[in-house]
């Protein structure tokens, strides 16, 4: 049925061979053009922000301050935050793109997102309990979540979501479901927890929303507004992006049983399996850090992401060679299927349609369909 | 007026103090005021010691000596200090010491670095090679206990051999400028006449000053020095009758330097040689009897103790920490032990247990090690 079954150990290890070789190549020629390239981004970067910070300030100009200041704060998330903090430059020995040292414009403290995201979301890429951006504690995203009437509102969750986006990825490492919904942690831990993210919020709410405006004088509100415009077309794009990387109905989630002695190959496979592409123009890509090339990102988290565009042929000669999808559309395709997929989870329901891609539940008895427990 | 003493005095006036303020912070979270900066002019930043190279000049075949032009930061130095610089090759920061040649005195505010060019040298054939004016660097405080007392001594002797030179000719200079009065011998050590750094200067230096004796010693026959072959007491003694009233400064390769203070203890006069070394003792690694494992805590990795240094550990571990000499020279690594005992490769000495700073280049886990890193 799944294609774990049809690959033989052999076929996973020469996959995993085949996999590192375009990894190590990469490495290998790591240098002058990848310190270019981000040196540029994080120029063009501060520039939108200088730009639209001022821009915001004189009425006429106030939309196109607005859109400076949103794509400024995209490009220090994605292309640049996402991908420094995932070490992708720390090859360069610049502190300044160090990801011991990178920190972003955004409320999650660099900290918790490398915990979060860098460790368990890449490690244990869309394993069910294990990957929390399966759903953010929040939806409901995959068959073999047990459905729970909190799930009706998988739609207006999933809205509000994108809207406060930066602030739900600033409180994910806390897993509040675990406090509000599966009374597991305790107020006090809660709070523990949150002092670090609090600071971090301060700082950032403080600059944007109290700062910025006052600097302006009499133009405070308009300053005000546009700051939240700006923060609200980061948390909606940047929201969407992840989406779409993740959610689009043919990609996979796993049960955890996978986890247990999976091999390098099989790990490979997995991140394959667990992540979908969108196409685009240069503009696209950069805009979404790269993460157009999802399925090469999660293979490579730790290349620069300018280089997935060009290793993409190789990674799909491998999943022709191997009969293994290579899962992509635009960006308006993916969209609209991570949609139906979010919408058609709010009701109970276990299997998927016909496709039926999805490996078996954690529950499911015999432990032949657990495909990568052996 | 230069642009660059326009940024000096730009950074230094009030603007300075607007920049370093709590709200200049608040306003630029995360990144830092730096980070905008640059954006204007690369050498300007509010905390970093930043330089544009102004010249490059190639002395000998195989040395170079650079012209720098600090930004506001730079504190100065003191006579015989060096400096750790940081300079980018194929997109890759490399950070090595050097110790600035001229004067602390120099009006002009500038620094001079000379490095010799080594066949195998990374960094020191980039500088000589691939190193264009209007480059910017980055560049530590200068550091290092090598240096030119304040209270200056009367009589004194600066030995050196090769590259070494660097440090002395400052003293030399800086003591010229000051119209030391007392007698100055310089003697250097060097392969050939050509391969002689700062070679006309001080010619015309020892031909100036009345008080300054040049004493040239060259390994080749037939150079024109005042002296050949290699250091040894009785040529010492015959040069230079008088080195044990002397305060001393030697720097040069190990070997001449091991020489010289064989002498200087068989004397009893260690106490009045100073000295500056550019290269270490080879590092006595055992991986046989490793234990234990390396936990990097920030980054939040572990690996198996593999008995080599706490650097090379992490570098295999896929980190990237800070470092410069890997000989327990600059200090550049130096990052807090939270716990652990480690040896020291060059002594062999143990670590207390707790807490403290270690520099992980010449440090080797002796069972489990944390590191905050
Ligand atoms: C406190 C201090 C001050 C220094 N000041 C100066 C200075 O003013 N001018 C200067 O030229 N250098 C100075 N050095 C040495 C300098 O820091 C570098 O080590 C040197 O330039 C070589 O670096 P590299 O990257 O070219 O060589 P690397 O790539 O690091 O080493 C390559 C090879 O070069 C050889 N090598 C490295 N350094 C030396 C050396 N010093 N002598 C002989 N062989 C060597 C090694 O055997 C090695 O195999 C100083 C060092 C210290 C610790």
């Amino acid at each position: 049925m799944g294609i774990f079954q049809k690959l033989t150990p052999e076929q996973f290890e020469a996959i995993g061979t085949e996999l590192d070789a375009i990894r190590n190549r990469v490495l290998a020629d790591l240098g002058e053009r990848d310190a270019r390239y981000i040196r540029g981004l994080v120029k063009r970067q501060r520039q939108l922000e200088v730009a639209g910070r001022v821009m915001l300030m004189i009425p006429p100009a106030w939309p196109l301050g607005v859109a400076a200041l949103g794509a400024s704060k995209i490009l220090d998330n994605m292309e640049i935050g996402h991908n420094v903090m995932h070490g992708q430059y720390d090859f360069m020995g610049d502190p300044a793109l160090n990801s011991q040292k990178f920190d972003w414009d955004t409320s999650d403290t660099a900290r918790n997102w490398k915990h979060t995201h860098n460790y368990e979301h890449h490690t244990y890429t869309n394993v069910l309990n294990r990957d929390h951006d399966v759903g953010y504690g929040l939806l409901r995203m995959s068959e073999d979540q047990a459905w729970e009437p909190r799930f009706l509102a998988n739609l207006p969750l999933t809205v509000i979501l994108h809207t406060f986006f930066q602030h739900f990825v600033a409180v994910q490492n806390l897993k509040l479901e675990n406090y509000l919904v599966y009374k597991t942690k305790t107020g006090a831990q809660l709070r523990e927890e949150f002092k670090p993210v609090w600071k971090k919020m301060r700082k950032q709410l403080a600059k944007d929303y109290v700062f910025f405006p006052l600097l302006a004088g009499p133009l405070a509100p308009l300053v005000f507004v546009g700051n939240v415009a700006a923060n609200l077309t980061r948390n909606v794009w940047a929201c969407a992006v992840i989406f779409n990387g993740h959610f689009p109905e043919d990609v996979e989630q796993f049960p955890e049983s996978v986890i247990e002695n999976e091999t390098r190959g099989q790990w490979y496979v997995r991140q394959l399996l667990g992540s979908a592409n969108f196409s685009g123009g240069k503009l696209m890509h950069i805009m979404s850090g790269n993460l157009s090339f999802q399925i090469e990102h999660h293979l490579f988290p730790d290349l620069p992401a300018h280089r997935y565009q060009e290793i993409s042929p190789e990674v799909q000669a491998i999943c022709r060679k191997y009969g293994l999808p290579y899962n992509t559309g635009s960006f308006l395709r993916q969209t609209l299927s991570t949609w139906k997929r979010i919408a058609r989870l709010s009701l109970p329901g276990r299997r998927k349609p016909a496709t039926g891609a999805a490996v078996p539940a954690n529950d499911a008895e015999s432990p032949r369909e657990l495909p990568l427990a052996a | 007026m230069n642009t660059a003493n326009n940024s000096n005095s730009f950074l230094k006036s009030g603007l300075r103090r607007v920049l370093s303020s709590r709200l200049a912070e608040t306003l630029t979270t995360p990144h830092g005021v730096d980070r905008y900066l640059e954006l204007f002019n690369p050498t300007w930043s509010v905390h970093e010691v930043r330089a544009e190279v102004v010249a490059v000049k190639h002395g000998t075949a195989d040395s170079v000596t650079l012209t720098l032009r600090p930004n506001g930061n730079w504190q100065g130095f003191r006579a015989g200090q060096f400096l750790r610089l940081t300079v980018e090759i194929n997109g890759v920061r490399r950070m090595r010491c050097y110790s600035p040649a001229n004067s602390v005195h120099a009006a002009d505010g500038l620094i001079e670095l000379t490095a010799k060019a080594h066949a195998t040298g990374f960094v020191s054939k980039h500088l000589k090679q691939g190193l264009q004016p209007g480059t910017v660097v980055t560049l530590s405080q200068a550091d290092g206990v090598f240096a030119l007392p304040d209270q200056r001594p009367d009589r004194v002797l600066l030995i050196s051999g090769g590259s070494g030179i660097t440090p002395v000719m400052s003293m030399l200079r800086t003591l010229l400028d000051e119209k030391h009065q007392g007698r100055i011998t310089f003697l250097h050590y060097c392969n050939t006449a050509l391969d002689m750094i700062y070679a006309s200067e001080l010619a015309l230096i020892a031909a100036q000053h009345a008080n300054v004796e040049l004493i040239r010693c060259y390994a080749q026959p037939e150079q024109g020095g005042e002296l050949q072959g290699f250091f040894s007491r009785e040529q010492l003694r015959a040069a230079v009758p008088d080195y044990a009233e002397a305060t001393a400064f030697l720097c040069g390769p190990p070997a001449m330097m091991a020489a010289v203070e064989k002498v200087w203890a068989e004397d009893g006069l260690g106490d009045r040689l100073h000295l500056e070394r550019f290269t270490a003792a080879p590092l006595v690694i055992d991986g046989g009897s490793a234990e234990g494992e390396v936990r990097f805590a920030r980054s939040e990795r572990l690996a198996v103790n593999s008995g080599a240094t706490l650097l090379d550990q992490a570098e295999a571990a896929g980190l990237r920490p800070e470092s410069g000499c890997r000989m327990g020279i600059c200090k550049a690594c130096t990052c807090r032990k939270t716990h652990g005992v480690v040896r020291d490769a060059r002594t062999g000495e143990l670590s207390e247990a707790g807490e403290q700073d270690i520099q992980i280049c010449v440090s080797v886990p002796v069972g489990t090690v944390t590191l905050d890193i």
